[in-house]
């Protein structure tokens, strides 16, 4: 063998080796997502929510909690839905799982689609099947959440025991897994625990494992950073990621949090009493939002790279929903208010395939006058 | 938990010794002796007597006789029934004021967390509106107004159930009700509010979201938490229950322990008074030692061990 041969020798060796290293990594990650970077969504929709109305009934009258929210979620999709208190965030979201508690409350109008089945015509019987199996739900305080008097593993369990015809140990097995993914040291001793026994952050991560246990295809999460310290809430925001690429579950994000919204929302809808006012993508509602609410929520956020500007509120409260406006609900907080705003609801523009808008600003004859302001 | 046991274990001692001793002072600050009747006794036989109950020692060398005779368990016999003695008293008595208070609070108890846990779950609904309706009767009328009512009615007017004695099952419905509708309505009231507010929590939300059973998210979640307050004041309604044992025993001509103590005490019968007050006060001292570890054991993070510091 000479010297020429040998090193042709240790290149082919050498590739191999690059080449075992490259299908390793590839074999951990599920193929749809390369890296986080270049997330690719399919076009596959799973959640289709369409033109859905809540109202409760109060003894001071019916408050129309949801009037007409449509938007619809792809495989592997993270929709943030942003918006200030009340504005129906969570009861889109309760509407969604079918945790509405009926009476007092009650889907009016519109249906919710989750991969052609229709879960608003459900029974609550057929709705069991779906719930803590094809859709989960992480709730806000993870405090509250998950019940005192019961181990962390009958709880993690329960849900699989109820679902699959699995046995005790095959359940325990899957909690095992489950309490690995979202990060528990110890976990073989920590399912024997009571909730008291774990902090905060540990907790959420506990509330997520029980979500996801039964591999569930649409997670929906309400507020789930909320209640936690800033340092655990970056912590809990990653793990969403990574647990995203590991299954490629779909999330829906409710929030009022923008930094979250930020951190790992692919599209962005901004409620505000009970519509979606604009829907768009992170880029587009973060660069070039076309709302007055919506740039409004944007100058009310600290930014760290314009030390000199002052934080800019929204003055003013949201209409009360016992009678909500004919117009634009905004009308009386809204620094462009035209006199059309306050009796008809703008229609709907579509800014691009992902953007749209509901403001007269966006119409035609409203041209001049945005010109003016410079929006 | 052994060091908690121990612990409370000194503790119950000490209370049965001051519940004694205070039943002891106040035994004999009550004027008259058991003696002092009507018909004149012969001096000699009457010194011969209290000589025999040790009644002509001073009062702290009885007090220490008196202490023997509960650590020993031996009361020794009654004076008012000369040829029985106080622990055949209570052995014949107390089988049956047991039956029919176990009886009682298993009936109050499960009938109360029955109904309240029903109520919340119809809230506002025709259960609830009966229920309370009934929870409130319940506590206000007194267990021996009701217990004439249901003589007069079920045994005397329809002759349903017997108005009296104690011999089969069918005579325990009568007293048993009369006793327990009391407690049951107090237990019925208290699982309704606390399961109403523990279905509000979040992990009943969260349970329903796991798309688990109504009857699991009952039965599993939400009871165990609302009945906290329940076991709570478990301890003091057992001691009620006992004390209306003797009242109803009364009404219904039971041969039960109650008939004794209140007949002891009349009769300045002694023996009867310590043996009866001593039996029952560790009876209770030890029920309320069962209540702690069991609501120990329904929610975890009590730990009993720590508490007995400050227990």
């Amino acid at each position: 063998m000479n010297e020429h041969q040998l090193d042709l020798a240790k290149e082919i060796e050498k590739e191999k080796r690059d080449e075992l290293s490259r299908m390793k990594k590839q074999s951990q990650s599920v193929p749809s997502y390369k890296t986080k970077k270049q997330k690719m969504i399919s076009e596959e929709v799973i959640l289709e929510v369409d033109n859905l109305h809540v109202q409760f009934s109060t003894f001071g009258g019916s408050v129309h909690a949801v009037r007409g929210v449509s938007f619809n979620l792809r495989k592997g999709e993270t929709l943030a839905i942003v918006g200030e208190s009340g504005c129906g965030k969570s009861v889109t979201s309760n509407a969604i799982m079918g945790l509405i508690p009926q009476p007092p409350g009650r889907i009016s109008e519109g249906r919710v689609m989750f991969k052609n089945q229709e879960l608003t015509k459900m029974t609550k019987k057929q709705m069991r099947k779906v719930q803590g199996v094809d859709i989960s739900m992480i709730f806000q305080d993870p405090m509250t959440a998950l019940n005192p008097t019961l181990t962390i593993g009958e709880q993690l369990t329960e849900g699989v025991r109820t679902h699959t015809n699995a046995s005790k140990s095959e359940a325990k097995e899957k909690a095992l897994d489950m309490l690995r993914l979202v990060g528990i040291p110890n976990p073989q001793e920590r399912l024997k625990q009571y909730p008291h026994q774990f902090s905060g952050g540990m907790r959420q991560r506990i509330v997520i494992a029980m979500a996801l246990i039964c591999e569930p295809e649409l997670l929906i999460a309400d507020e789930p950073t909320t209640a936690l310290d800033v340092t655990i809430q970056a912590q809990i925001l990653e793990l969403f990621e990574e647990i995203q690429q590991k299954t490629g579950v779909s999330i829906v994000l409710i929030t009022h949090d923008l930094g979250v919204v930020a951190k790992i929302a692919d599209r962005i809808a901004v409620m505000y009493a009970g519509k979606i006012i604009e829907l768009g993508t992170k880029r587009e509602i973060f660069y070039t939002p076309q709302h007055p609410y919506t740039q409004g929520l944007l100058k009310s956020v600290p930014r760290l790279d314009l030390l000199e500007e002052e934080l800019q509120p929204i003055e003013g409260t949201p209409p009360d929903l016992f009678s909500p406006p004919t117009g634009c609900p905004f009308t009386a907080r809204c620094p462009f208010a035209m006199e059309v705003c306050e009796h008809i609801h703008p229609a709907t523009t579509v800014k691009s395939l992902t953007h749209q808008v509901d403001c007269w600003l966006q119409d035609e004859r409203a041209q001049a006058f945005r010109n003016e302001l410079k929006v | 938990m052994l060091a908690y046991t121990i612990k409370r274990f000194f503790m119950m001692i000490v209370t049965i010794l001051i519940i004694s001793t205070l039943t002891f002072i106040l035994m004999h600050s009550i004027p008259g002796s058991p003696f002092n009747e009507e018909r004149t006794t012969n001096e000699t036989i009457q010194a011969n007597l209290e000589k025999f109950y040790k009644l002509d020692e001073p009062l702290p060398v009885q007090y220490l006789y008196y202490l023997k005779s509960i650590v020993t368990f031996d009361f020794g016999p009654s004076i008012k029934k000369p040829n029985e003695t106080v622990n055949e008293l209570l052995a014949r008595g107390f089988p049956i004021s047991f039956e029919l208070g176990m009886t009682t609070i298993l009936v109050a108890v499960i009938s109360g967390i029955l109904l309240g846990t029903f109520a919340a779950l119809r809230h506002n609904g025709f259960i609830d509106y009966f229920a309370m309706t009934f929870a409130v009767v319940g506590i206000s009328v007194p267990n021996f107004v009701l217990a004439t009512l249901l003589i007069q009615k079920l045994a005397v007017d329809y002759n349903i159930f017997p108005p009296a004695t104690w011999s089969s099952p069918m005579h325990m419905v009568l007293p048993v009700l009369a006793l327990a509708t009391g407690p049951m309505a107090i237990i019925a009231r208290l699982t309704r509010s606390s399961m109403l507010e523990v279905l509000t929590q979040d992990y009943i939300r969260m349970a329903k979201a796991k798309g688990l059973s109504p009857f699991r998210i009952v039965a599993r979640h939400a009871l165990r938490n609302a009945l906290m307050p329940v076991v709570t004041i478990m301890g003091t309604m057992l001691a009620g229950i006992l004390t209306g044992t003797f009242v109803i025993e009364k009404i219904f001509a039971i041969p039960g322990m109650g008939k004794y103590f209140v007949e002891s005490i009349n009769n300045r019968d002694y023996p009867v008074i310590m043996g009866t007050t001593v039996f029952y006060s560790t009876f209770l001292v030890f029920m309320l030692f069962v209540v702690d570890i069991v609501y120990g054991l329904l929610d975890p993070r009590i730990k009993l061990h720590k508490k007995a510091g400050d227990a």
